[in-house]
């Protein structure tokens, strides 16, 4: 079968559109669960739950996505990265249990509250931690022998992964304040703008040690960035987010409902693109491209097709559910 | 035993997946009948619909939640531990998994919120659509995982290049030889199922209210249901068995413990297979029965294990006995649904107690002929993760250690053995409070320590600036 068109590139920006997805939209209820550990009483808990209860199924679904995605479009880094990440893949895959079974548990048992009250937040901040983990290890890339990892399971502990474990921790938390700000009111949401402004400051800092550390750790990340004219052409991303960053903290102490979820989703968007530019083309970095990592042709047209006409029709349903439930929130009603 | 990390991770897959297929086997029939009754309500306006309904959809809403969980885990599985297999088979088989994330895990997500929390938000007509489109994603999601598992049962449709798998025609790759008949033998398993649990739950509140409308309304409706599917169950099942004597005459040589190539084989009741003498012991037979069964004829050849190097054949004794125990179920389920239709002829279906009674006992009896079924047809096809073509020994990722796999199976274990048996208890309870029973009363029992943030000690930390 002769192909006219390179399909390479078309399933990379769709599996970078899932993943992406995946980060924002399960990034803000996760993010959610860990402020749900600071709220103060059980009916800002309530509200604060009440805000994701309707929707965080349909956000979870991008995580199948991403890693199917992943296995049908490139197939071998598929192969060689989740072996690689094997134990936080596992935690996560464990964490993600116990804050989703949460949600109907906790209001179904209320004797145990209290305990699906914890499972619902540790699970949401180790889920987290886990993922910045990922991220981590991915960045730094992994040891491969042909098309297999060959390391040990226990590669991913290394000081630069617990640092993007860390930092997903506030990133999450930011776009979950941003979420909480968009759909309570009062008290629940006066707590959200104090924790938001605490979790920018968290990213920003974040976003600073990892962009030092990234060219140190990595030359050929070096060479990309600091070469002429790419120092330049990359400039305005920096620059951009420092701009996003200050308009964020701004947003955070006004009395602006939408703008600061719009902000923690501008940083994430910025962030996306810098690791993208610092990676590309690689998809298991120093060893394979998006070409060499790609599955064939047959696969990649036949998975497309289909592709084309669902996606669409998914984002208008989930649109669509989205808008049922829209408005703020309350704690004593919405719920069943 | 040699705990290998091959072993142990095919231990852990068995455990994730054995756990995980109990949730599509009750919310595949349960969405179903979900969307049927909110049908029913909107066709004849009758109020107990909406009752049995949203007693249904509280159950329906923890199983499906778990079975979301659970769900995750699994594609996560084929790279964790079965890299080697992802890599061969993935040009063929992942567009199948991916399609059943598009057409099916987006559409239940979507419409399960509205149905878990839209009734009052939506406009009825809405609120059914979104009934039948949770049902039909469950339906979606059995039809692509399926037609994958049925590729690796009887590959078809593709090509080897370098040791992988490469696809040359998808509707083959799709409808591969086993597919419609697993497909039949599975969704209307999953149906009998969720029709027996119904069945238990109806008669549970039949004999406590004898004239509680929805009692009885599910009871009867459930009753009807097997009347029809247990028959054609049984049916499929034979042309299920008709088509694994033809693709994978070394499964069905396990599962009837057959040794030697013979004609008028007997039927073997029961036997100890033993792999390493490669005979049975103490063996009960009916003569012939097993020709007439397996070929549908009394002189028909059935090949035995001999045929095939050792090397090539899957363990006996696991497919036997399950296969036994499964069929062992369908028989208790034809029984129960006999009386049953005889009782509804006379016109003593909700007062014979002893009968109101017995079905409750028999709720379980398909999560059991499930698991079963599970084990003859994925123990059967070994050693092989696709049939006859790449070994399971072969499929596993090289740099797992047996420590490693030890602690994720341990950690598996610990979990679901938490979670599972305290979503049943919560299910049960939401039985034993019947549909009469509305949340709004519950939701107001508070316990615990209500005014006290879960993250105490880090919220000291946060707001120490603040204050």
């Amino acid at each position: 079968m002769s192909q006219v068109l390179d399909l390479v590139p078309i399933w990379t920006l769709i599996l970078g559109m899932a993943v992406f997805f995946y980060v924002l939209l399960d990034g803000f209820d996760l993010g959610v669960g860990i402020l749900f550990g600071l709220a103060p009483d059980a009916p800002s808990r309530n509200t604060i739950m009440n805000t994701i209860a309707p929707i965080w199924d349909g956000n979870e679904t991008w995580l199948v996505l991403g890693g199917l995605g992943l296995l049908a479009a490139f197939p071998l880094a598929f192969a060689i990265i989740i072996p690689a990440v094997y134990f936080p893949i596992l935690v996560m895959l464990l964490a993600l249990i116990f804050r989703g079974v949460a949600f109907e548990f906790r209001f179904r048992d209320a004797e145990d509250k209290t305990f699906w009250d914890h499972a619902f937040c540790y699970g949401s901040v180790i889920a987290t931690f886990a993922q910045g983990m990922v991220l981590g290890t991915f960045i730094q890339g992994f040891r491969v022998s042909g098309r297999q990892f060959a390391g040990t399971s226990f590669d991913f502990l290394t000081p630069f992964a617990l640092l993007t474990g860390i930092a997903l921790l506030f990133g999450y938390g930011l776009l979950g304040a941003g979420w909480l700000i968009l759909k309570t009111e009062g008290d629940v949401q006066i707590a959200a703008r104090r924790h938001g402004r605490i979790c920018l400051l968290g990213v920003v800092l974040a976003i600073g040690i990892v962009s030092i550390w990234t060219p140190f750790m990595s030359e050929s990340i070096a060479a990309r960035w600091f070469a002429w004219p790419n120092i330049a052409l990359l400039a305005p991303v920096p620059i951009a987010t420092a701009v996003v960053a200050w308009l964020s903290w701004r947003a955070f102490g006004n009395d602006w409902q939408v703008t600061p979820f719009l902000g923690a989703i501008g940083l994430f968007i910025l962030s996306y693109i810098g690791i993208a530019i610092s990676l590309y083309p690689m998809i298991v970095p120093h060893h394979y491209t998006l070409w060499q990592a790609a599955s064939s042709e047959r696969t990649q047209a036949f998975l497309l097709i289909g592709t084309l006409v669902l996606l669409p029709v998914i984002l208008m349903y989930t649109g669509w559910s989205y808008w049922v439930f829209r408005g703020k929130v309350h704690s004593d009603i919405g719920y069943h | 035993m040699d705990l290998d990390p091959v072993l142990l991770s095919r231990m852990q897959f068995a455990w994730v997946i054995a756990w995980h297929i109990l949730l599509p086997a009750f919310t595949v029939g349960l969405g179903s009948f979900i969307a049927v009754l909110e049908g029913l309500r909107l066709a004849t306006g009758r109020n107990v619909y909406v009752g049995i309904s949203t007693f249904w959809i509280k159950i329906f809403s923890i199983a499906f939640g778990v079975g979301v969980v659970t769900g995750i885990v699994m594609p996560f599985q084929f790279g964790s531990n079965w890299s080697r297999y992802s890599d061969a088979t993935a040009n063929v088989l992942s567009p199948l998994f991916a399609y059943e994330g598009l057409t099916a895990f987006f559409l239940e997500a979507a419409f399960l919120g509205v149905l878990l929390f839209g009734r009052k938000l939506v406009p009825p007509w809405a609120y059914f659509v979104a009934a039948m489109l949770v049902a039909l994603g469950t339906l979606f999601s059995s039809f692509w995982i399926l037609a994958a598992n049925s590729w690796m049962q009887t590959p078809a449709g593709y090509e080897i290049v370098n040791g992988k798998f490469f696809s040359t025609d998808w509707l083959a790759v799709i409808f591969s030889p086993s597919f419609p008949y697993r497909l039949a033998h599975v969704v209307v398993g999953f149906y009998v199922t969720t029709a027996f649990v119904v069945l238990g739950v109806g008669g549970y509140l039949v004999r406590r209210q004898p004239y509680g409308e929805e009692g009885r309304t599910m009871f009867s409706m459930a009753l009807w249901l097997l009347t029809v599917l247990v028959p054609l169950q049984i049916l499929i099942g034979d042309l299920h068995g008709l088509n694994t004597r033809e693709h994978q005459p070394a499964k069905l040589a396990a599962i009837e413990a057959r040794w030697d190539t013979e004609r008028r084989v007997p039927l073997t009741l029961f036997a100890i297979p033993s792999d390493t003498a490669e005979t049975n012991y103490l063996t009960v037979e009916v003569p012939w029965l097993g020709s007439l069964i397996l070929t549908h004829n009394l002189d028909g050849e059935v090949k035995g294990l001999k045929d095939f190097p050792v090397d090539q054949r899957p363990p006996v004794a696991i497919p036997f006995f399950a296969f036994r125990i499964m069929v062992g179920c369908a028989v208790v389920m034809l029984g129960l649904v006999l009386v049953g239709a005889w009782l509804r002829w006379r016109g003593r279906l909700y007062d014979t107690r002893l009968f109101l009674g017995l079905v409750q006992f028999a709720a379980p009896l398909g999560f059991v002929a499930v698991i079963a079924g599970w084990c003859v047809t994925e123990v059967g096809r070994q050693p092989w993760t696709v049939y006859g073509l790449l070994r399971t020994t072969e499929s596993v990722s090289p740099s797992l250690t047996s420590f490693d796999v030890a602690i994720s199976l341990a950690s598996y274990m610990v979990v679901y053995l938490l979670i599972y048996p305290w979503g049943l208890f919560l299910m049960l309870r939401i039985v034993r409070r019947g549909p009469k029973h509305s949340d709004e009363e519950g939701s107001r029992i508070e316990a615990g320590r209500p005014q006290a943030p879960v993250l105490a000690g880090t919220l000291d930390l946060a707001e120490g600036e603040s204050r």
